[in-house]
């Protein structure tokens, strides 16, 4: 998914070319750096910058008070508790997934991988109102959980569900081309030598595949820790209790409380440029790109 | 022939197990409670579900959902080319952090993006102040609605159509220009025919997104009844009213165009592929 780092000797080849240096393609190259510059300009790198000027408009002492609500913080630990369970379970899940569809060959295997896809397609509602269906009161297993006072919808538990929903194809996606690329010959050759399908995952596998995997991994992470939408439907948003980071960022928000909303969204924000910094050294460390 | 090699019985071990946990995984996490959400819909008998899909308010918020979604992917398939090509053909200050920058809405939280874009577009912010005399409206108004969707649409395009403008052939624009062909005709004869179905895949990838989207529109949007209001909202709106079955049959009609999505991407990538292998 990176950047051409041959882009560099491109671009002095393109100039050292008759005819491209003229007037008319310095304007074009002009141009279009000035229209990429000022999109990106007013679309990414404002609204960011807004997060915390917003975030600081009276200090940094307000700054550091707004995390001292205990609401904020309980946010900030369901979160945090949250990711502890989905992202795990996911990088499972995806490292099987991804042996299981780049070592074989079976019938159906796109179809497979396009049911491995489906969660990024559906809208993040519809993912959390799949559950409600299912848990909620009325749902199909709602009577049965109230008489067991298991309460799945409105609590952590649906919390997980659906956030595991939405960042389930992360790792998968991320490790099946890498691991297709890499092919079967190393394998192969470790299992002919005699050693067990473990040993060879762990010493001959994931050596070469935990670059792949660090990013798939932080990427989920990062869309664990961010989700809204399909939370938001399943959490009921109890204040203190069922809400995590996103959710109440809203509710501060929609109280006029903006340090306290825009200090806790600079916190995921930063949670963001940390992943894409570990997304540019784990591509520049490892010579590994995304197709 | 790399086909061929495969079909060997494998010595590598672990295909039943791997197999059989990743389709137990995807059943309990993503099929089942998807069937559940159709079953659903299913049990209410066909005139109710025809009359919840088609209420007014349902129509007005497709036709916005629609709308803004096919305008956005418009848009970025427009700037995301620009950018694609400006991270690929040119050498300037501060490409690289620019070509990091441009997965921020991947890792971005929706609610973050949304609350800050209503901050800059709105009537006193940074950006809303210089477009307010001019008349032009952005927060709490479709117009918010399609900029907060071209944003998260952004990447895919530029995600798909960099490594498809790296692969157009330099020796082919040389060799046209050097028989006296114009700029503009080596880009429209050469560069386009390429990049066509990454731009196309791009475009479908950011309106499959942008139509399901509900965090960083909600907060810009203004949510008002048949004006402003997007269909994964009026879910939303449903379910808080416990109006399960309407929530089911809206929760339909998404499921439905998700699919259709899915389809067109793989048909689009399918048809890219062969025109790649044509062109080799």
């Amino acid at each position: 998914m990176g950047g051409p780092s041959s882009s560099a000797e491109a671009a002095a080849e393109l100039a050292s070319r008759p005819g491209h240096t003229n007037l008319r393609s310095t304007l074009v190259r002009w141009l279009m750096i000035t229209i990429s510059l000022t999109f990106l300009g007013a679309l990414l790198a404002a609204p960011l910058a807004a997060v915390f000027a917003m975030a600081l408009e009276r200090g940094w002492a307000a700054y550091f008070q707004s995390f001292a609500d205990p609401d904020t913080r309980a946010a900030i630990r369901l979160t945090l508790m949250t990711a502890a369970i989905v992202v795990p379970l996911n990088t499972v899940f995806g490292i099987t997934a991804a042996w299981c569809i780049a070592k074989f060959e079976f019938r159906g295997k796109s179809f497979f991988i396009t049911l491995i896809d489906l969660p990024l397609a559906v809208s993040p509602v519809v993912s959390g109102l799949v559950y409600v269906l299912l848990f909620g009161l009325n749902g199909w297993f709602g009577a049965w959980l109230q008489e067991h006072e298991i309460s799945i919808v409105y609590a952590l538990p649906g919390i997980v569900l659906a956030t595991m929903f939405v960042t389930f194809p992360y790792v998968a996606r991320e490790l099946i081309p890498l691991m297709q690329q890499l092919g079967n010959d190393e394998e192969e050759a470790a299992i002919t030598l005699g050693a067990g399908g473990w040993l060879t995952f762990f010493r001959v596998t994931l050596p070469r595949i935990r670059w792949g995997l660090v990013y798939g991994v932080i990427l989920c992470n990062a869309r664990a820790m961010g989700e809204f939408g399909a939370v938001s439907v399943v959490s009921g948003n109890i204040r203190g209790m069922t809400t995590t980071m996103p959710l109440h960022i809203e509710i501060l928000y929609n109280e006029y409380n903006f340090v306290g909303a825009f200090a806790v969204a600079s916190m995921l924000s930063l949670l963001a440029v940390v992943t894409l910094i570990i997304k540019t050294l784990v591509e520049r460390g490892a010579g590994y790109r995304r197709r | 022939m790399k086909n061929a090699r495969q079909r060997e019985p494998s010595v590598i071990p672990g295909f039943g197990i791997t197999l059989g946990f990743t389709s137990f995984f995807l059943c309990a996490i993503v099929l089942i409670p998807l069937a559940a959400l159709v079953l659903k819909a299913a049990g209410m008998d066909w005139e109710r579900f025809v009359a919840v899909i088609t209420s007014p308010r349902a129509l007005a918020s497709y036709r916005l959902s629609f709308g803004a979604s096919l305008l956005a992917a418009g848009m970025n398939m427009v700037f995301g080319f620009a950018i694609a090509w400006t991270l690929v053909r040119y050498e300037f200050p501060g490409r690289k952090i620019i070509d990091a920058i441009i997965d921020m809405p991947f890792a971005l939280p929706t609610a973050v993006s949304g609350i800050a874009l209503t901050t800059v577009f709105a009537a006193n912010g940074w950006i809303g102040q210089y477009l307010e005399p001019m008349g032009i409206k952005v927060a709490y108004t479709w117009i918010g609605i399609t900029v907060a969707l071209t944003l998260i649409g952004m990447p895919f395009v530029v995600r798909t159509v960099q490594p498809a403008l790296q692969e157009v052939q330099r020796d082919l624009e040389d060799a046209a220009e050097t028989l006296g062909a114009g700029r503009f005709y080596v880009f429209r004869r050469i560069i386009v025919p390429t990049v066509l179905p990454a731009l196309l895949t791009g475009f479908t990838l950011a309106f499959a997104r942008a139509v399901g989207e509900y965090g960083s529109v909600i907060f810009i949007a203004g949510n008002m009844p048949m004006k402003t209001e997007i269909t994964p909202l009026l879910i939303v709106i449903r379910l808080e009213e416990f109006d399960y079955a309407g929530a089911a049959a809206l929760g339909c009609v998404m499921l439905a165009i998700s699919f259709v999505m899915l389809l067109a991407i793989n048909l689009l990538q399918v048809w890219g592929r062969k025109r790649m292998m044509v062109s080799r």
